[in-house]
């Protein structure tokens, strides 16, 4: 047999000349568990958007919006980093990322952001609950919103910062797919837990959120030419189809849903915030996918070869 | 230091696979199972498998030397991968913890106490090279034997290989001897050597393990055009501090909008 096409008809129904190895992956696939690293970049997201929120509560005197806010940050970068130690095996292997600061890893720059972070979200919340040392719960409310927007968007530079086709070739378009997916579900949160007297910034952010979602997420997946693909298939396909639809319903929902009372808005709010999970897991199983067909490795790298050799 | 691989003179004896295992003290890759792909048993570089012996049962013809007679439309090739010790290594640029590192012989090197097996290192690899072990959950990969040649000794496997496959010393040195090779081999009528993973200008800024190959690189299941992924990490950072931008942006609107 020749090496190339092993007849699974996947291979053959694309028109690209391309030869594998037995049509092996050339790529490792991700060791990242979609559970603990897919949720983790879901969780960030959460935490990092509704310190934002909690902040404009406070600012703008919406004692229980930026209390919501404050509980979903807390519950998201607990959560987080549990799924992050999850995946590690051992929690001391934590402290290994604390040795040394490396900006060429946006993993070791994630951790010291959340090692700042976390502090900061944890003396927020707990200042408002107890209403002690107010001063400094302020100060710690704005110092997470400072810090907030990093977290939600660091995790689109770990995942393109690696050799996986679907994440790599999305680099550009990546972290305005997570910054609209984390306002729209911190949106979604707050529409859940706040009543309908002080959610009209989440209502309006919940369509912001939703629009970038979905733009960038299209645009995306437009500029990677055929490594768009994995997104469309599988796993991923379904997942991103899904959050798609649950995206647009949450976001129409919360549109109306100043009109249409509790239920609507909590309805909503639960459409955006399983919309983005849907998204960012459909973003992970594509990025896996994408690593175990050689063919995301080889016919893009060939098109870059013919490129750089037409240019000269 | 480095090494070149020869894949024309391969003979798929897998001393090289058997040496690496035996001098690392490498386990077993479990579980053990034929696979069907000629005589490849192993398929891939793994966390436990430094040296991989790749066979490609291929129907091309084949040549007497010099651009004879045709004596066969089938032909085996074999070859022997290895961890290419990248130039611009992805692997080592993204490791958090600094496990990984660049040895005075310009290889790149795990340390098993340092690595906390976030795995990083394996997806940021464009060769697939590098990989975490179930048994430990540390990544492991060929250490062109570090402990070997800072006792002046050659690694283990170039020294087990019965036909100077794979040879093993100063960058510069083996670059001269494989272009000589190319050049014989071409003019006896192989036009399809070449050399792979040599190149100080490719994606990677050239490997410290490089390859003469008489097909594609996909062939024998290697990237044909990789990158170091970190090339781009200056802009992903632009990207992510825009995009951290919009969130502040979006959210402040939203709560001025409705003032
Ligand atoms: S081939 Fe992969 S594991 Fe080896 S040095 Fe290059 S990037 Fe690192
Ligand atoms: S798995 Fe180990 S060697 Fe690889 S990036 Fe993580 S800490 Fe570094």
């Amino acid at each position: 047999m020749t090496t190339r096409d092993r007849g699974d008809g996947r291979a053959t129904a694309q028109a690209d000349h391309f030869d594998s190895y037995y049509g092996r992956r050339i790529l490792k696939p991700p060791t990242w568990e979609a559970a603990t690293i897919g949720g983790y970049l879901y969780l960030g997201g959460l935490a990092g958007a509704s310190s934002v929120f909690a902040a404009g509560g406070q600012l703008t005197g919406r004692p229980r919006l930026a209390r919501a806010g404050k509980a979903a940050a807390l519950v998201g970068v607990g959560l987080s980093l549990a799924a992050l130690v999850e995946d590690l095996g051992r929690p001391a292997r934590f402290l290994h990322m604390l040795r040394t600061f490396k900006p060429t890893s946006p993993m070791s720059v994630g951790s010291w952001l959340l090692a700042a972070y976390a502090p900061l979200v944890g003396v927020s919340l707990f200042t408002d609950v107890t209403g002690r040392f107010p001063l400094a719960g302020r100060a710690a409310c704005y110092g997470a919103a400072v810090l907030g927007p990093a977290v939600t968007t660091y995790t689109a530079v770990l995942i393109s910062d690696t050799a996986v086709p679907a994440w790599h070739e999305g680099y550009r378009e990546m972290p305005f797919l997570f910054a609209g997916s984390a306002t729209a579900t911190a949106a979604g949160s707050a529409l859940i837990a706040t009543p309908a007297a002080e959610n009209g910034p989440a209502r309006r952010a919940a369509v912001l959120g939703t629009a970038l979602e979905l733009a960038a997420g299209r645009l995306m997946r437009h500029r990677m030419g055929m490594v768009g693909e994995a997104y469309e298939r599988g796993r991923a396909g379904v997942l991103m189809r899904t959050g798609e639809a649950l995206a647009l319903a949450g976001a129409a929902g919360a549109a109306l849903s100043g009109r249409g009372g509790r239920a609507a808005a909590v309805l909503s709010g639960a459409a955006l915030m399983a919309a983005s999970a849907c998204i960012r897991l459909g973003v992970f199983s594509a990025g896996v996918a994408s690593t175990q067909d050689p063919r995301y490795t080889v016919v893009p790298q060939r098109e870059r070869l013919a490129g750089r050799l037409s240019k000269t | 230091m480095g090494f070149f691989t020869d894949t024309s003179v391969c003979i798929g004896c897998k001393a090289c696979e058997v040496a690496c295992k035996e001098w690392n003290r490498l386990p077993p890759d479990p579980p053990f199972q034929l696979t069907g792909l000629s005589f490849d048993n192993t398929e891939q570089l793994s966390a436990s498998t430094w040296r991989h012996v790749a066979f490609i049962e291929q129907r091309k013809p084949v040549r007497e030397p010099s651009g004879g007679e045709q004596t066969s439309d089938q032909r085996w090739l074999m070859a022997s991968d290895v961890c290419k010790h990248c130039t611009d290594a992805a692997c080592l640029d993204v490791c958090p913890t600094g496990s990984l590192f660049r040895t005075e012989f310009g290889t790149v090197v795990v340390q098993a106490d340092i690595c906390n097996g976030c795995g990083y290192c394996v997806s940021a690899c464009p060769y697939g090279v590098i990989d975490k072990r179930e048994s430990d959950g540390l990544a492991w990969k060929c250490t062109l034997c570090y402990d070997r040649i800072g006792e002046g000794m050659v690694p283990a496997c170039a020294k087990a290989c019965p036909t100077e496959s794979i040879q093993y010393g100063e960058l510069s040195e083996l670059l001269d001897r494989a272009t000589a090779r190319v050049e014989t081999l071409q003019r006896e009528g192989v036009t399809d050597a070449r050399l792979y993973g040599h190149d100080p200008d490719d994606g990677v800024r050239g490997n410290g393990a490089f390859f003469l190959l008489l097909d594609e690189p996909e062939v024998y299941g290697l990237p044909p055009a990789p990158m170091d992924t970190t090339r781009d990490l200056p802009a992903m950072w632009r990207h992510m501090a825009l995009a951290a931008l919009t969130v502040a942006a979006g959210i402040i609107t939203a709560f001025a909008a409705g003032r």
